[in-house]
């Protein structure tokens, strides 16, 4: 506790050249030619990731709720946005049918209803929010209700990805199955297959991962950041203090579910394409990794993991086709074993080893001064 | 000094775009080891305009945006003239978008559900018809007159099915001989045939009692498009039911000689496979083919490359034709350039490669011989019937009347 405000001493000027650099100097650089339309799109969906990597650090280094369905979340936002796109394709699919693709496909005549309303563009973008909002509030709610803790939260959530994972696959969802959503073609009348459009995009999603940052920032340096921070700790006694832990819990799940909706949201026109995949346990466990190795529990270390891991997979899976995963799966390692606090806590650790063997010069030239002396100068 | 400049001026750099690591990775790695084969034997022998091949090797890892990704970047950043690539329907339709957009040029080797034709994709896969219509054609020359459609639940098998249910009905197969159930609009008009399952399905029990009661006739037999290894469990509980090749035969579209590497082959026996190329062809072509890239393994040097117990397959022989009939349209056209390229396809060229000839056709996909195989305990199929120059037709919905 009496760390956090140092720690955000070190961050306030990191997280200013940040978002200095991602929102203004790479655009600025791709326009100029210095960095290519091809970097600055694959940035994009770093940034993307990036912000789920944000609400799971939220849950999860703030609030002790270690969350393995958040890429649930992010996928439906990414599918509400993806059915405005399907449905913005209109007569250029391959069958020049008013229907998506996938629907003409199966052989259907007409649009089920309640793909209709996904023509509004606001009506879509309020779903975003709406649908995984929706869905975390009443998973929230039986689960925090039910006093579900620890691990068994974590299941839980896990179980809840899978469940959907595999109901997304199916065809008589109506909603593309196994090869979910592609070959979109305008968003808000603009061509998403024109370099400036994709700026545009990645201009967005950096100053909405700054907003959100700077959201989370205000959230955990306030009263409910305090109690969230203490829910972490030991939820027992915020509970006996009178406060209603379940419902604190949830506010945050909500928002959380909602931040990493919109992140999908943003993903989608960026990448492409969306499909079941996407939600599979496996992309929730591998964003969890993203923080851990960033470090948890701090706002910059999320991005920092995040954006690290991918574009060493978008390197490696180019450089060293073959070896990548044992690349990656090297990494990973040697932050655990030797980083407990993952990258951005490498200063502070060199820090620590530091003082720590200056005490112990100081300690072997003056043997007979008592040991616990260092420590007291040190807090 | 001067070498390593004159060096790169003759090179051409072509993308291989597959999985080498994820649940696709067992197939696609295969087609990742012929095209380095392939790439290696053009060079040896001159290269293509007298350029040598030089391979950008990518792993899309099993990742449908990760493809999309790799495209761009083979694209943007290595200016690849063109690459060879991609497995699953998914995975195509995750770059289509991006070659469309850049104008790239992409080979497609995969037996696949058609109704597409990319300006910028040459599909040296089998179309529906040279791999399920033919098949349907031998089980009614066998005298069957029941089938039982069973598929796992993505494009290609809901697809295939639906162009299988117009073609029964067209060869005068009544709908209730046809099995796996239907799934209707709110009109009435079939929107899904047959039966399915997710990827790693696991209980085939009912499905399998099913089949039975359908087979109890004798004159049935079961369409499969079930996809990896959710077969094991299938023919699993299909021996254990009493069910034989005998009594109602499965004829499996996805299981090629590579996929009988990971499932037992003597459950199998005499079971039907449908593909444009078997390794068992006994032509010189072939032979020599087999056995050129067997010695290749051997002294190949590509990290992580497995070397034991290794066999060719129908989408390893349309990845080499595809290499082939690029460097032919490429000298012909006298350029590099993607489109002039497609347009010599168009044309119509030639290849007579280890399953026979193959020409290319002026809807992106081609000309080739098709081929009914038994399989055997040592996970090979006995040809029994050959289907000779099948006209590949990607559009097959709402033609047989």
């Amino acid at each position: 506790m009496t760390k956090a405000p140092a720690a955000s001493k070190i961050q306030m000027p990191l997280l200013i050249v940040m978002a200095v650099f991602l929102v203004i100097v790479m655009p600025l650089l791709n326009v100029t030619g210095h960095i290519e339309d091809f970097t600055l799109n694959v940035w994009g969906k770093y940034l993307c990731y990036a912000i789920m990597a944000v609400s799971i650090d939220l849950l999860w280094g703030y609030t002790g709720l270690l969350c393995l369905g958040q890429a649930l979340f992010f996928t439906l936002g990414g599918y509400m946005m993806g059915m405005h796109l399907m449905l913005m394709i209109g007569k250029l699919g391959s069958y020049n049918s008013d229907l998506p693709d996938f629907l003409v496909f199966l052989g259907h005549k007409k649009l089920p209803a309640f793909w209709e309303p996904f023509y509004s563009f606001p009506f879509a973008a309020l779903m975003v929010f709406l649908v995984p909002g929706l869905l975390a509030l009443i998973f929230g709610f039986l689960a925090f209700r039910s006093r579900i803790k620890g691990v068994y939260f974590s299941i839980l959530t896990q179980a809840l990805t899978y469940a959907a994972a595999l109901l997304f696959f199916r065809n008589e969802l109506l909603m593309g199955g196994n090869n979910g959503f592609t070959d979109f073609r305008t968003l808000l009348g603009a061509n998403l297959r024109e370099p400036s459009t994709q700026r545009v995009l990645y201009i967005v999603t950096a100053v909405l991962l700054v907003a959100v940052i700077a959201g989370c920032k205000w959230l955990t340096a306030s009263r409910f950041g305090l109690i969230q921070r203490a829910i972490r700790d030991s939820e027992n006694r915020v509970l006996f203090s009178g406060y209603a832990t379940a419902n604190f819990k949830l506010f945050i799940f909500v928002i959380c579910a909602m931040i990493a909706a919109m992140a999908g949201a943003l993903y989608v026109p960026q990448v492409g394409i969306i499909n079941p995949g996407e939600m599979t346990t496996e992309r929730s466990l591998e964003a969890v990794v993203w923080v851990a190795l960033g470090g948890r529990g701090t706002l910059v270390g999320p991005v920092v993991g995040a954006v690290g891991v991918n574009a060493l997979k978008s390197w490696a899976t180019r450089a060293y086709p073959d070896m990548w995963l044992l690349i990656l799966g090297g990494a990973f390692v040697l932050v655990v074993m030797f980083m407990p606090k993952g990258i951005v806590g490498i200063p502070g650790q060199i820090r620590d080893w530091m003082a720590k063997s200056k005490n112990r010069r100081e300690n072997k030239k003056e043997s007979d001064v008592p040991e616990s002396e260092g420590e007291i100068n040190e807090s | 000094m001067i070498l390593p400049l004159s060096k790169a001026e003759e090179t051409v750099k072509v993308g291989v775009l597959h999985s080498l690591s994820g649940t696709m990775a067992i197939s696609e790695t295969s087609l990742r080891d012929i095209l380095l084969f392939t790439f290696d034997e053009i060079n040896a022998s001159g290269g293509v305009m007298g350029k040598m091949i030089e391979p950008v090797v990518v792993d899309g890892a099993s990742d449908w945006p990760l493809f999309a990704e790799k495209a761009k970047q083979l694209l943007d950043q290595d200016k690849a003239a063109v690459t060879f690539g991609c497995w699953t329907s998914v995975s195509r339709q995750s770059v289509l978008p991006v070659y469309e957009e850049k104008g790239g040029l992409l080979f497609y080797p995969v037996q696949y559900e058609g109704e597409e034709m990319s300006p910028n994709i040459f599909y040296t896969a089998e179309a529906v018809n040279q791999q399920a219509t033919p098949a349907v054609d031998y089980m009614l020359e066998e005298g069957k007159k029941k089938f039982y459609l069973l598929g796992t639940d993505y494009v290609y098998p809901q697809t295939t099915n639906l162009v299988l249910l117009e073609y029964l009905l067209s060869k005068g197969v009544p709908i209730e001989n046809i099995g796996g159930g239907f799934t209707k609009d709110d009109e009435g008009n079939i929107i899904s045939a047959g039966k399915y399952t997710p990827f790693g399905h696991t209980d085939y029990q009912q499905i399998i009692s099913e089949i039975k009661q359908f087979a109890a006739s004798g004159d049935a037999c079961v369409i499969n498009t079930l996809n990896g290894d959710t077969n094991v469990p299938f023919f699993k509980e299909y021996a254990a039911s009493g069910l034989d090749a005998e009594t109602c035969p499965v004829v499996s579209f996805s299981i090629s000689e590579d996929e009988f590497r990971g499932l037992p082959a003597d459950q199998l026996v005499g079971q039907l496979g449908c593909w444009t190329y078997f390794q068992s062809i006994k032509s010189e072509a072939n032979e020599k083919f087999v056995d050129n890239f067997m010695a290749w393994l051997e002294k190949s040097d590509v990290p992580g490359i497995v070397k034991d117990d290794r066999v060719t397959c129908s989408p390893m022989v349309l990845s080499y034709v595809g290499v082939y009939l690029w460097k032919a349209a490429v000298e012909q056209a006298g350029s590099f350039e993607p489109e002039k390229v497609m347009a010599e396809l168009k044309k119509g060229i030639s290849f007579d490669g280890p399953g026979g000839t193959v020409t290319s056709q002026e809807n992106h996909h081609l000309t080739k011989n098709v081929f009914i195989g038994e399989t055997r305990a040592n996970g090979q199929f006995k040809i029994i019937k050959e289907y000779k120059d099948v006209v590949g037709e990607p559009f097959l919905k709402g033609t047989y009347k």
